[in-house]
């Protein structure tokens, strides 16, 4: 049923749809929500033959998990930012084992400074740790990827991280179709574990790898996202027959027919991006929206097939990989390997920084004239930063970066300014 | 695409307005998008909520910079916060104060239809609690024609236990009553 639904609640009734047998999580803000919903959806019976685990951290939300998965149970957790950071260890250990664990990462920023808003920092921190990771773009596309994610997981054998835009989807109220039990059924075999701990059939699992084999068992991961690549289209298409909405497992195009420049991107941020490219559009620029979902495995055919007639391309990231730029672009880059094309890369929305349409018109505008450098910092404050930049040149005792920027910010002053007043 | 923006203090309800406000344009057959601006979770604080109603499938993620409407909760923010920035001309503000929209001597563009609705006592009238946020919708139904009264009253059986939405409904009735009254509207001249 079509209904007008906050994000989180979107996907805590879709993930219980899912039939999960064990959930353990530690409550952290934007995801607060799901978990919330799923620990009363398990207490009032409405999901049942499911145990909620509150556990007492992070890391020990990740380490059950992997219990519940290894012991053959179909496991769900859900977290974001520091917390992300916190279960770390873990998060790596669930993918070496292989258990098709799923979790919601709430994407927002990570300290320091402080802040608990949105960006893509906590997912992109963990692009390496041998998740799949999947993005959603809207509230509808992050139900439907949660079925579609333990589809995935289960056939390949790994974990997948189902990424969406904390606040601005979590909390986000707008239609989604929920799947319902039926549906998901229909889509979603049973958990039929590839290794299973059974006190019947002893075996263990998490041995001790030296060199001798250590680099085929890694390769065998890469080697199974690599195998994940062709799952991830298919179980899009077998999703798309049962519930009748459909949307391409690794990247969506949008107006890339003759675009002269692509806006490459990953989230919610998608939407924004499509109307700005519908007026750029209106007035005859050749411009197109190429979404990744899939970011890992990275879809490298794909990415390089789509941007293959395009003379320039522009990432939009919401992560910043201090020292180089972006991790996405880097591997766009990758996919255009054979037929380099100049490549920007814009940095936006870090920290909740909104992402405006006027602002996103301008660079698009910018990079088809040539005017934008390879990094640029989407609405950047050069003033604030010059001004900091200016009092750690004058002196050693500086102060606390974001602290004196703060009090610019408020138009307080400069407490550390010789003849100023405190 | 219309665009509202509500302005109120941390307690008053912002968020769920908002999200009322998108759940009665679904019922009412169209597409909406409500969001709160977040971060300001305390008590007494400034809150910004969003709320998107178009007849086409919204996408866009940003803030509203541009609101065709404006509902202000609490008076007391028109001394602290720029609540009418980027409002469009011929556009709607909804006030929660019992005076005189002239008297409050607001700087508007052009032909802005301004309402006030004293929707704090009316909350507690019929709720027995000083929280206006249902009432102002009921006003805003009124002074936009954007949203049926019974598509309303039924976003707020949705939401709330029968008792408190039987108040609430009261309450958003009571106000939309007020404002249809030509006399608390006010025109700003072109």
């Amino acid at each position: 049923m079509r209904q007008q639904i906050e994000g989180s609640q979107a996907v805590a009734r879709t993930v219980a749809a899912c039939r999960p047998q064990v959930i353990c999580a530690y409550p952290i803000s934007p995801q607060t929500h799901i978990v919330e919903t799923l620990s009363r959806l398990v207490q009032s019976g409405a999901l049942t033959g499911c145990e909620y685990l509150n556990v007492d951290s992070e890391f020990a939300a990740m380490s059950a998990a992997i219990g519940a998965s290894a012991a053959g149970a179909r496991t769900y957790t859900a977290t974001a930012s520091q917390g992300l950071l916190y279960m770390v260890e873990a998060v790596y250990n669930a993918s070496g084992l292989g258990l098709p664990i799923v979790m919601t990462v709430a994407n927002r920023a990570i300290g320091a400074p402080i802040n608990i808003w949105n960006d893509h920092s906590d997912a992109m921190s963990q692009r390496d740790s041998g998740w799949i990771q999947l993005y959603a773009e809207d509230n509808q596309h992050a139900a439907d990827l949660h079925v579609q994610a333990y589809r995935l997981a289960e056939e390949v054998s790994l974990p997948v991280m189902v990424c969406m835009d904390g606040f601005i989807l979590t909390h986000a109220v707008e239609e989604v179709e929920v799947p319902d039990a039926e549906q998901v059924d229909a889509f979603l075999p049973p958990y039929d574990p590839r290794q299973v701990l059974d006190p019947d059939e002893p075996v263990s699992i998490g041995a001790m790898v030296g060199p001798e084999a250590f680099l085929e068992v890694r390769y065998l991961a890469h080697l199974r996202q690599m195998q994940a690549l062709a799952t991830i289209p298919r179980i899009a298409a077998d999703f798309a027959a049962v519930t009748g909405r459909h949307r391409d497992g690794l990247v969506s195009r949008y107006r890339m027919e003759d675009a002269d420049l692509v806006v490459v991107a990953l989230g919610s941020v998608l939407g924004t991006l499509k109307d700005t490219v519908d007026s750029l559009r209106d007035e005859g620029l050749p411009v197109g929206v190429l979404g990744i979902t899939s970011f890992r495995p990275f879809p490298l055919a794909a990415v390089g097939e789509a941007l293959a007639h395009t003379s320039r391309v522009l990432v939009l990231e919401k992560s910043l990989a201090v020292g180089i730029g972006g991790a996405v672009s880097s591997n766009v880059r990758t996919a255009l390997a054979a037929r380099p094309v100049p490549t920007t890369t814009v940095i936006a929305g870090l920290g909740g920084r909104p992402i405006l349409r006027s602002s996103l018109d301008t660079v698009i505008r910018g990079t088809l004239a040539g005017e934008v450098p390879d990094l640029f910092f989407l609405d950047l404050k050069t003033d604030l930063v010059e001004r900091e930049v200016a009092r750690m040149r004058a002196a050693r005792r500086s102060g606390p970066a974001a602290e004196n920027i703060l009090r610019d910010v408020a138009g307080v002053g400069d407490p550390h300014a010789v003849g100023r007043p405190r | 695409m219309f665009q509202a923006r509500i302005h109120g203090r941390g307690g008053q309800g912002v968020v769920t307005a908002a999200e009322l406000l998108s759940v009665a344009a679904f019922r009412s057959g169209h597409h909406a998008q409500a969001f709160p601006s977040f971060g300001s979770e305390r008590t007494g604080a400034p809150v910004v909520a969003y709320c998107r109603i178009s007849d086409a499938p919204i996408r866009t993620r940003e803030p509203v910079v541009a609101p065709d409407a404006l509902i202000v909760q609490d008076v007391t923010l028109l001394r602290q916060v720029d609540v009418t920035s980027g409002l469009r001309s011929g556009g709607y503000l909804l006030i929660n104060t019992a005076r005189d929209p002239v008297d409050l001597a607001l700087p508007l563009p052009a032909e802005v239809l301004l309402a006030t609705v004293p929707a704090t006592e009316l909350a507690v009238t019929h709720i027995g609690r000083p929280v206006p946020n249902v009432a102002l919708l009921g006003g805003f139904a009124a002074l936009t024609g954007l949203i049926g009264l019974e598509a309303l009253a039924a976003a707020i059986a949705d939401r709330f236990p029968p008792q408190l939405a039987a108040g609430n409904e009261a309450a958003a009735r009571a106000a939309f009553a007020a404002v249809e009254d030509p006399e608390v509207r006010h025109a700003t001249a072109d």
